[in-house]
């Protein structure tokens, strides 16, 4: 095994899928000779040319209709939508078009996309290029969405997901991209609808997701220090959501803080609370106390960002309020 | 037009009553309360459907619009599991999950009807982008309304479509209205076939109540289209004679307006008077093909009173794959 970042991991699976199976293919801004904004796709035209590394216009709801369409011919398209706010532009195509497509048709439509994009804050380049929106895909049937948090993870759940005959959203973080860990070469799978343990502990259980996972994980080294035992927990896929896993963790320790990038109000942690409260009631001895970003644009200025998206401090803070 | 053989005109024919028939029984079983939601109907517009569809091969794709029967029936939908959907059966194209605005076949190759305007632009251009890379030689029909071309993904995916020269027709059906809002006070063009010229594509408008233009001009740049010339913006000019679902009061179209299309541009009375002056068919023969035409509806209004309704405990089901 060798060790790879995460960007690399993304890019080596692309790779794979895209010699496995001709079907597959990536469609997006930039994605060729320029490599895509976060230089994930870097030299994969001069593997496969431009058919299958397809640059397009800055045309975002143009592109996901194209890539809904091909997948009615069978075709995997691949998405890079540049950053995840833009998703926001192509949302009709993704939750009228593709979401409900399969069900509106009796079950007689596969739509097999995948749209990739980066998500989260931490490189000051403000409001509209840092928002964690994975929450509202969740809103959405027939969507399966994606948060993968290691170079580990990516590889497995971006195969999955290619694999997959349903729409697939696919939140990396920009965060990650620079992150190292070992990685197996040959390809492997992840099922989608696993959470993971990343690190077991039997005081409290800490759900976090994407760049999160990696913070949550600092504060448990430190808090180890201290006696603290802390058992994260990363969903991996926040749709389908293994909830099993994560339940018979707050089970064995009896607490729980569920951590976020996004904003306060709606975010995915809302939802997983309230299933904690069905499936663990009886367990819990405290109440389930969440740590998000604010209810706030992602600020430009550094001070100011690191003001709204949760840090380990938060984190640290939370997880001994919930202690007691 | 010696060319076209009595086989073709009968068919062309025959498929434009189909689309009337079915949807004056659509519309009288709405009346008679068997219908619970609504439906777009496409009165005046047979043209349209019936004669492109009848130009192109039985393995190329359509994708259609709200207002869609016409694009379905032309295609060769079974009007039985048609009726069937738009009464919310269980035995529908859809099991009664999509109703009229969501009837698809896609093994037939009619990738869908689609609730929102432009909605299946980029659909269409993608399946189009797809029979490129695959080979297939096929080519694709994108449905639209004049209403669409208003739609901002209409224009990504026109542009998209023309630099990568993709085998598509977007059909613009001009009906004269989008809901209730006149073309005219919608757009700033005497023909919306003009916006072809912004992305250096094809446009033509044509007469489309006259289903042999419809025809003839869909044969031949299909012709072009499958030859990897690119894409073409065709606007057929056309009229929506009933209201725009079957719950519009029609407030907003001058008295006459559509009883004057009706009476003196009606597509399928134009055809018939054609069709006979021509010597190509007689009035009993044209009878004969109707009866046999409603015979076929009667079926299918039959055959979806009868049908169940989907027991709610599938509700959930088809969701994912």
């Amino acid at each position: 095994m060798r060790e790879i970042s995460y960007a690399e991991a993304v890019r080596e699976c692309l790779r794979q899928q895209m010699q496995a199976d001709d079907k597959v293919f990536m469609i997006g801004e930039d994605v060729g000779l320029y490599g895509g904004a976060f230089g994930v796709s870097v030299g994969l035209i001069a593997e496969f040319g431009e058919d299958k590394i397809m640059d397009t216009p800055i045309s975002e709801q143009g592109i996901v209709g194209i890539a809904i369409g091909a997948s009615l011919l069978g075709m995997r398209p691949v998405v890079e939508m540049m950053f995840s706010d833009f998703t926001m532009l192509p949302l009709e195509q993704i939750a009228n078009q593709a979401g409900k497509m399969r069900y509106m048709f009796g079950g007689k439509a596969k739509v097999p996309i995948v749209i990739r994009t980066p998500g989260g804050g931490g490189i000051g380049i403000a409001a509209q290029h840092s928002q964690s929106i994975e929450a509202l895909f969740l809103h959405f049937p027939g969507l399966k969405v994606v948060m993968p948090s290691t170079p580990y993870d990516v590889k497995g759940l971006l195969a999955s997901s290619i694999k997959d005959d349903n729409p697939v959203m696919f939140f990396e973080h920009k965060l990650l991209y620079p992150t190292r860990a070992d990685v197996p070469e040959e390809p492997y799978l992840i099922p989608l609808g696993k959470a993971d343990i990343k690190r077991e502990g039997s005081d409290i259980t800490v759900v976090a997701t994407s760049f999160m996972v990696q913070k949550s994980l600092k504060v448990a080294e430190k808090l180890s220090g201290e006696g603290i035992s802390v058992e994260v927990v990363d969903p991996r896929t926040i749709k389908p959501l293994d909830i099993g896993l994560i339940a018979g963790s707050v089970k064995k320790t009896g607490r729980a803080l569920l951590v976020e990038e996004a904003c306060y109000t709606g975010g995915f942690t809302c939802y997983l609370a309230s299933e904690i409260a069905k499936h663990c009631f009886d367990f819990l001895d405290a109440p389930v106390l969440r740590v998000t970003g604010l209810d706030c644009p992602i600020p430009y200025e550094h001070n100011l960002e690191n003001a709204v998206i949760p840090d380990e401090a938060r984190i640290e803070k939370g997880i001994k309020e919930v202690l007691g | 037009m010696d060319k076209i053989n009595r086989g073709v005109l009968e068919n062309l024919l025959k498929t434009m009553l189909k689309i009337r028939n079915f949807e004056l029984a659509v519309e009288k079983n709405f009346q008679l309360g068997h219908i619970y939601g609504t439906a777009h109907l496409a009165i005046g517009q047979e043209a349209t459907a019936a004669g492109s569809i009848a130009a192109i091969k039985e393995n190329d794709l359509i994708t259609s619009t709200h207002r869609g029967h016409g694009h379905c029936i032309a295609k060769g939908a079974d009007l039985k599991l048609m009726m069937a959907e738009i009464f919310g059966r269980s035995t529908g194209y859809c099991k009664g999950k999509g109703g009229s605005m969501h009837i698809a076949d896609i093994s037939a190759g009619n990738l869908g009807a689609n609730g929102i305007v432009a909605g299946s632009a980029g659909i269409a251009t993608g399946a189009a982008l797809a029979a490129k890379k695959l080979g297939s030689g096929q080519i694709v029909i994108c449905f639209l309304g004049d209403g669409a071309l208003n739609e901002g993904i209409w224009h990504e995916a026109a542009n998209m479509a023309s630099i990568w020269r993709l085998p598509i027709i977007y059909l613009c059906e001009n009906n004269q209205y989008g809901m209730g809002m006149p073309i005219k006070k919608a757009t700033n063009l005497d023909k919306l076939s003009d916006r072809a010229k912004g992305y250096n594509i094809e446009g033509l408008t044509i007469d489309g109540n006259d289903v042999l233009t419809v025809y003839e001009t869909v044969s031949k740049i299909s012709a072009d289209v499958r030859a990897g010339k690119g894409p073409v913006l065709l606007e057929a000019i056309t009229y929506r004679i009933r209201g725009h679902s079957l719950r519009d009061a029609q407030r907003y179209r001058p008295e006459g307006e559509a009883k004057k299309w009706l009476t003196d541009y009606c597509p399928i009375e134009r055809f018939k008077k054609y069709l006979i002056k021509a010597g190509y068919i007689t009035q009993p023969e044209i009878d004969n093909i109707t009866m046999k035409v409603n015979e076929e509806i009667d079926a299918a209004v039959k055959f979806a009173l009868e049908s169940p309704f989907l027991d709610v405990s599938k509700v959930a089901e088809d969701i994912y794959a």
